[in-house]
C-alpha cells in the first residue's frame, strides 16, 4: 500500500481533443489538473457528455491525451507506446465497467484468473486460492464454477470486483459500476467496494451519477464540461 | 510457484495458454458457427484428399497397364536414311525427292558390351536385349501374323513382369520354348505343351508352348510370341545380333532425361515411354492440371470459409476483445487468439475431413465396379497424402485467420468497451 500522501497519479493540464484536423473537432476536457495519492477512494461525478468517461479511460491508459502530463507512480506515461501502456494496465490498474464485461464463456472463477492467464499462460494454485478467496469475499463462494449468465447483474459486478483486483493493482477504475443494477444490489456493490479499499489499501476512482454514493466516497471530483469544478470531501469522510 | 494440471495442460505447459484457453472457449460459444465450419473444412478436405486419391490411382493403375508391357526406355540402333551422294553446288537449286528406304531388321552393333555398361548405372534397374520383328504362326490349317519377341526370360521379367502375367502353364524358356498371349493360343487352338511352327524371313522353327500370358491388352495378346533370344536371332536371320535394349527405372517420370542423356551418348536411337505414349502423357498431364486447379479452388473456399466465420466473430465479440485488450491483453495475443481458432478450425476439419476420405475411397473400392464385376481400378489414401492435405488445410486455417486477427488486435479497447 502506497502511503496515503504520496502522489499515485498526476495530471497537468490534460486536454483531450477528438476529430483532430477535422471540421467536427472538438475538445471534450480542457486542460485538467487532477493529482490522487495512494489509499484515495474517488468518486468522479458530473453530468453526461462531461468528460468523466473520457478522463478515466485517459487515466486507464485506454485513450491518449491531446496535450498535457500524465505521471503515474511517478512515471510519465504520455509518451508510452501501445505495448507499454497495455503492459502499464496489466500491472497497475484494474477495472470495474458498468457492464461488468465477463465473459460469457468463462465461469465465475475463470473470468477472476483471466489476468493471472494472461500475464504468464496459466493460474498457479497461489493465484487460483487469491482467486476463490476474492470471490468468497464478495460473497460468491458458492458461484465459483457459474457462468456469467447463470448470476444476477449484482453478483456479475461482484465478478468484475474480484477480477479488478486479483492481480493487486494500485488502482481500481470504476466506470458506473452501479449505473446498471437495483438500489439493493448497487448498495451491496458499493459497499464491496468500500471494504476491499478499507482492506486492501487500493485506490478507487469511482465514476458515478448517484450522489448519494458519491457521497459515500473519501473524496468527489466534479467534472463540468470538461472541466474539474469542484474538488471536495463529503464531511462523513473528511 | 506451483501450477495446477488442470490449469497447466498436460501437453502444452503454459505455451500460449491464455490464447489456447480464450480460442477454444470463443469456438466452444460460437457453437453452431463453428460445427458449420468445420463441416465445411471438413467436406473441403475429404474432397482435395478424395480427388487426389482417385486420380493418384487412376494414373497409377493407367501407367502400370501402360507400362506393364512396354520398357521405360528403348535404346535402337537408328533408321537407315538415303544420303546425297554429294552436296549440292553452291548456289545450286536442288528440288530433291527422296523415296525412304525401307527398313530391315538391324541389330545394335557391340549390344553385349553395352548392355553391362547400363546395368552399372544407379538410374536404371533392369537392362534386357531383345530381338524382334513379325512372323506368322502357323498350327495346322491356322495362320497367326505375330510379334516376335526374343528375350533372355529372367532379364525381360524385370522390365514387365512376364511371369506375374502367367495366365496358364509355366514361365520357362528353354530351347524350343515359347509364351505366347492368350488370344492368339484361341485362335491357334493351343494350350500349353503343344506344339506350333513359327516362321519368320523364310525360316522355320517348330516350338512347345510353355506358358499363355495376359499382357492387359487385347490386341498385344493376339499377336505376341515371346521366345528365346537366341531362337529369335535365327528365325530374323541376325546371329548375335539384339534389334533393342529395353530398360527399367525406378522412377518411370526420369525416363525422357535418361534418354535425353542417352542419346547424347551413344549413337543410337533412344525413346522414352513419354515420347512413344506422348498422347498419353499429355492426358496425364492435363489431369493433373484439372486436379491441381480444382484442388486450389476448394481450398480457396476452405480459406473463405474460415475467414468468414472469424470476421463475424470478431465483430460478435468486439466487447470481449476490448475488455481483454483493457485488462493488459497485448495485441499479439489477441493475434494469437484468432490464429489459434484457425488452426483448432483447420486442424479439426482434417481430421475428419481424412476420415471422410478414408470413407469415400473405400465405398469407391467396394460399390464402383466395371462391366466384369471387379474394380475399376484400386484407390488408397496413403498416410503421407492424407497428412499433407491435414497440414495443409490447418495451415490455411491459420492463414484465413490472419486479416480478421490483425482487425481484431487494431480494435480500440475503450471504444470496444463503450459498444
Amino acid at each position: 500500500m502506497e502511503a496515503a500522501g504520496h502522489a499515485l497519479l498526476e495530471l497537468v493540464e490534460v486536454r483531450k481533443r477528438y476529430n483532430v484536423g477535422l471540421p467536427s473537432e472538438a475538445e471534450v476536457l480542457h486542460g485538467i489538473d487532477l493529482r490522487i495519492a495512494g489509499g484515495e477512494f474517488v468518486a468522479l461525478v458530473g453530468p453526461s457528455g462531461s468528460g468523466k468517461s473520457t478522463l478515466l479511460n485517459i487515466i486507464g491508459l485506454l485513450e491518449r491525451m491531446t496535450a498535457g502530463s500524465y505521471r503515474l507512480q511517478g512515471e510519465e506515461v504520455g509518451g508510452l507506446d501501445d505495448a507499454q501502456l497495455t503492459r502499464r494496465r496489466r500491472v497497475t490498474l484494474g477495472f470495474v465497467f458498468q457492464f461488468h464485461h465477463l465473459l460469457p464463456a468463462f465461469t465465475a472463477l475463470e473470468n477472476v484468473t483471466l489476468p493471472a492467464l494472461m500475464a504468464h499462460g496459466r493460474v498457479s494454485d497461489r493465484e487460483r486460492q487469491r482467486a476463490c478467496d476474492l470471490l468468497a469475499a464478495v460473497g460468491l463462494a458458492q458461484a465459483l464454477h457459474k457462468r456469467p449468465a447463470q448470476l444476477s447483474g449484482g453478483m456479475q459486478q461482484r465478478v468484475a470486483i474480484a477480477r479488478a483486483l486479483v492481480h493487486r493493482p494500485p488502482l481500481v477504475l470504476a466506470d458506473e459500476p452501479t449505473g446498471n443494477l437495483d438500489t439493493a444490489s448497487s448498495d451491496e456493490v458499493f459497499a464491496h467496494l468500500r471494504r476491499m479499499h478499507d482492506e486492501l489499501g487500493t485506490s478507487f476512482i469511482i465514476v458515478t451519477h448517484d450522489p448519494q454514493l458519491a457521497r459515500r466516497c473519501d473524496r468527489v471530483v466534479e467534472l463540468i464540461d470538461g472541466a474539474i469544478a469542484g474538488d471536495t470531501r463529503p464531511p462523513a469522510a473528511a | 510457484m506451483a501450477t495446477s494440471d488442470a490449469e497447466r495442460g498436460p501437453l502444452l505447459g503454459g505455451w500460449l495458454g491464455f490464447e489456447r484457453r480464450v480460442a477454444l472457449r470463443f469456438l466452444r460459444e460460437g457453437r453452431m458457427q463453428t460445427l458449420l465450419i468445420i463441416v465445411g473444412v471438413a467436406a473441403g478436405v475429404a474432397v482435395i484428399a478424395y480427388i487426389t486419391a482417385l486420380i493418384n490411382g487412376l494414373q497409377g493403375n493407367t501407367l502400370t497397364k501402360t507400362l506393364g508391357a512396354q520398357a521405360h526406355v528403348t535404346v535402337r540402333p537408328l533408321d537407315d536414311v538415303v544420303l546425297p551422294a554429294r552436296p549440292p553446288m553452291p548456289g545450286t537449286a536442288v528440288m530433291p525427292d527422296i523415296q525412304a528406304r525401307e527398313q530391315r531388321p538391324r541389330s545394335i552393333a557391340n549390344w553385349q558390351a553395352l548392355v553391362p555398361l547400363l546395368e552399372r548405372r544407379r538410374d536404371i534397374a533392369a537392362v534386357s536385349p531383345m530381338v524382334s520383328g513379325s512372323g506368322l504362326a502357323l498350327r495346322g490349317e491356322a495362320t497367326q501374323a505375330i510379334a516376335l519377341l526374343g528375350v533372355d526370360l529372367d532379364r525381360y521379367d524385370r522390365i514387365v513382369g512376364l511371369r506375374g502375367k502367367v495366365v496358364a502353364g509355366q514361365a520357362r524358356l528353354a530351347p524350343g520354348d515359347a509364351i505366347i498371349g492368350r488370344e492368339l493360343a484361341v485362335d491357334l487352338g493351343v494350350r500349353p505343351g503343344d506344339r506350333l511352327t513359327l516362321l519368320a524371313s523364310s525360316v522355320g522353327e517348330p516350338v512347345r508352348v510353355s506358358a499363355l500370358v495376359d499382357l492387359g491388352v487385347r490386341d498385344l495378346n493376339r499377336r505376341t510370341v515371346i521366345v528365346p533370344l537366341r531362337l529369335a536371332q535365327n528365325l530374323l536371320g541376325l546371329p548375335g545380333g539384339a534389334t533393342s535394349i529395353d530398360l527399367t527405372l525406378p522412377d518411370v517420370w526420369q525416363a525422357d532425361a535418361l534418354a535425353r542423356e542417352l542419346r547424347q551418348q551413344l549413337p543410337y536411337d533412344v525413346e522414352s515411354w513419354q515420347h512413344a505414349n506422348a498422347q498419353l502423357v499429355s492426358a496425364l498431364n492435363a489431369q493433373t492440371v484439372s486436379t491441381t486447379l480444382i484442388r486450389a479452388v476448394v481450398l480457396v473456399v476452405v480459406v473463405l470459409g474460415i475467414a468468414s466465420v472469424l470476421v463475424v466473430s470478431v465483430v460478435q465479440k468486439r466487447r470481449e476483445i476490448g475488455i481483454l485488450r483493457a485488462m493488459g491483453a497485448t495485441r499479439a495475443q489477441i493475434v494469437r487468439v484468432f490464429l489459434v481458432q484457425g488452426a483448432v478450425l483447420g486442424a479439426l476439419g482434417s481430421a475428419i475431413g481424412v476420415l471422410l476420405a478414408v470413407v469415400m475411397v473405400w465405398v469407391f473400392t467396394h460399390f464402383v465396379r466395371g462391366s466384369d464385376g471387379l474394380p475399376l481400378f484400386s484407390i488408397g489414401l496413403e498416410p503421407v497424402t492424407a497428412l499433407r492435405v491435414a497440414l495443409l488445410a490447418t495451415a490455411s486455417g491459420v492463414l484465413a485467420a490472419i486479416f480478421p486477427a490483425r482487425r481484431a488486435a487494431r480494435m480500440d479497447p475503450a471504444e470496444a468497451i463503450r459498444l
